[in-house]
């Protein structure tokens, strides 16, 4: 059974999470696939929200799969597809249902998906989702009405240390701190400098958040090249770009594998942050040697 | 000003391919400044309908007439005669001023020529960007003067989000500037970086109930 | 204006270059019609249209070479003008080919007739083109 992810933020040294995506489908057999590889393995699975604005079976419905199979799960909320009344209750939902933890996020822009003619909605953004989540904390909603059963979920988000320009993206990183988050998991880095940066700021702020770095693999040049022109939050430096073209034909895969243990590891022994967030998406079933070459398993 | 655009040529054909005689009206303001939908762009669309509808041996019958401004019913009321000597309407206007023909002349089948799009500022020559989005909320105190529910792509009031693109390029269009770095910059060089500092809850969405109305007082 | 090559030529360039093709009496095609014009830049999208509508075969606008433009720009816009012309007339299914703009010198007869001669040809060789479908 594994443990609370309170309380392991509050006690373990170097946290590890990763991602079990939901697919498009109402099969989750994939999605169990991947837990029963993963939920060993990880302090908690995040389980995605339509990521990439691609619909999917949804982040809930993953999420209970992982308790059913005795995991941690961290649902993943957007404010792209849902107003504040879907939101709220989709939370009472899944609070009654066994899920502890919750990532608040803006969400991706439609226009990146694969519904690219549907209404975005963002009534709320990611800072005023952990209000609402803290609001719901204390046994009220947003209307301010009680609530017959409230909830006490442990509460996360992103950031984007490799955002540029940075200082607009920390005045936005400064007010979800202050409205009060239990971990963040940060979009991929690449530059561990970055990193540093980043700490930095959020201490000044706030000395309790854990901070798990964020670990995209990129396995390919030209899939950084992608990832660099397609993919929002994320921004893969010329120097990794040029190590992966020159990494013979093939080992595409475990060159990716290689660079992002390298980063886990290095932020891990120079205690530059308090974990890492591995999303390997569409290659799941590779987490496990970054795992092992980070020296995690 | 409202800022609309031609639409492709072949929705207009087909929409008054049912139509011997038809008017295209534009419009003085808006759509003149755009360049889309004043006196010379009627005059070219309907030079165009009678090219596309000559070619195929149907001789189309045109009238062209352009009012100062088309949501106004007196100053559509003057088309009158004109209307009752054509089939169709094919308005140049904005949806204000097509609908306003629309209800004048309530007998007549009324087409739109274009899609209004949005409340815009020339950012250059012949380039309009969209900066009000209508939200009957108005928060530029708040933002040095730049409005976060259209200049930001998801109109967000905590900005910006997670995926700007180096440089400050919005996520959805790298031509676009994210809106929220724009109200950093612009707060920074007035010192007021505070206001970007303060947590802004919820927006209410349902300060204009659609469709908005607003009685005037009459002085 | 059936069938005809319609002309619009810049008094400072092209008229003046028409005129000694007319002066040395030197061969053009019959069909042409010479508009005079104090720029290249005062014919506009309309003119261009309407001139098609009343059956002309070809509309010509002729201005000063590049940099040369006696009002600086004239020319420049009338090139984005035909350009743009070109499109409305795709758009509804009329060859494009049929507006052009040209540049040329005041002394260069030579080049008007060439330039004529051409779009003659091409107006040929669209009818002919239409006749065997």
């Amino acid at each position: 059974m594994a443990r609370d992810f309170r309380e392991t933020l509050k006690t373990k040294d170097f946290i590890v999470t990763a991602e079990a995506a939901p697919t498009k489908g109402s099969s989750v057999e994939r999605s169990l696939e991947h837990i029963e590889l993963l939920k060993d393995k990880v302090d908690a699975l995040n389980v995605t929200d339509n990521q990439s604005s691609v619909m999917r079976y949804p982040s809930v419905g993953i999420c209970l799969l992982i308790k059913e199979h005795g995991g941690e799960a961290v649902l993943q909320v957007t404010c792209r597809d849902r107003n504040r009344l879907a939101i709220q209750a989709d939370l009472l939902f899944a609070w009654s249902r066994g899920v502890r933890n919750v990532l608040c996020l803006t969400g991706d822009s439609i226009d990146v998906g694969d519904h690219k003619e549907a209404k975005p909605v963002f009534d709320l953004e990611s800072a005023q989702l952990i209000h609402l989540v803290h609001t719901l904390n204390s046994g009220k909603d947003m209307a301010g009405n009680e609530l017959n059963g409230g909830t006490d979920f442990c509460i996360g988000t992103t950031a984007t240390p490799s955002a540029d320009p940075i200082e607009p993206q920390l005045v936005k990183v400064q007010k979800k701190l202050e409205a009060g988050v239990d971990f963040i998991q940060t979009q991929a880095v690449y530059d561990l400098d970055e990193l540093k940066r980043f700490m930095e700021f959020v201490r000044k702020h706030d000395q309790k958040v854990k901070v798990l770095l964020g670990i995209v693999p990129v396995v390919g040049a030209k899939m950084a090249q992608y990832m660099n022109d397609n993919v929002p939050g994320i921004f893969v430096p010329q120097y990794i770009i040029d190590e992966l073209a020159q990494a013979p034909k093939g080992t595409g895969i475990t060159k990716g594998v290689e660079i992002a243990a390298r980063l886990i590891r290095k932020a891990k022994e120079e205690k530059l942050c308090d974990g890492a967030h591995i999303m390997f998406i569409g290659k799941e079933e590779r987490v496990p040697e970054i795992l092992e070459a980070a020296g995690l398993l | 000003m409202i800022v609309a655009e031609r639409k492709p040529i072949e929705e207009i054909l087909q929409m008054i391919a049912p139509y011997k005689k038809v008017l295209l009206a534009g419009c003085g303001t808006c759509v003149t400044i755009c360049w889309t939908g004043g006196e010379k762009e009627v005059g070219i669309l309907a030079s165009q309908l009678r090219l596309a509808r000559g070619k195929e041996g149907d001789k189309a019958d045109t009238v062209e007439a352009t009012v100062e401004r088309q949501c106004e019913k007196e100053m559509v009321e003057e088309l009158r005669d004109k209307v009752d000597g054509v089939e169709a309407v094919l308005s140049l206007a904005c949806g204000a001023g097509i609908q306003t023909i629309a209800e004048v002349f309530e007998d007549k089948p009324v087409f739109p020529a274009v899609n209004t799009t949005f409340l815009g500022s020339p950012e250059g020559e012949g380039v309009w960007l969209e900066n009000c989005g209508a939200c009957g909320d108005c928060f530029l105190d708040r933002t040095g003067g730049i409005c976060p529910m259209v200049r930001c792509a998801k109109g967000i009031l905590n900005g910006p989000c997670g995926g700007t693109r180096k440089g400050g390029k919005c996520e959805i269009d790298p031509d676009k500037d994210c809106g929220w770095v724009l109200i950093y910059r612009r707060l920074e060089k007035q010192g007021r970086l505070d206001l970007m500092r303060k947590y802004y809850p919820p927006k209410n969405f349902r300060v204009v109930k659609r469709p908005g109305k607003m009685q005037a007082i009459k002085a | 204006m059936n069938g005809e090559i319609i002309a619009f030529c810049c008094e400072h360039s092209a008229y003046a270059a028409a005129d000694v093709v007319g002066k040395q009496g030197l061969h053009y095609p019959e069909k042409l019609r010479v508009i005079r014009v104090p720029c290249a830049g005062r014919v506009d999208i309309i003119h261009m249209l309407k001139a098609l509508e009343e059956g002309a075969a070809a509309v010509l606008v002729l201005g000063c070479e590049d940099g040369l433009c006696q009002h600086l720009t004239g020319n420049v816009r009338a090139k984005e003008r035909v350009k743009y012309s070109e499109t409305l007339l795709t758009e509804v299914g009329i060859d494009g080919g049929r507006v052009g703009m040209f540049n040329l010198a005041a002394n260069a007869p030579h080049k008007f007739i060439k330039i004529i001669n051409e779009v003659n040809d091409r107006i040929k060789e669209r009818e002919r083109e239409n006749d065997s479908r």
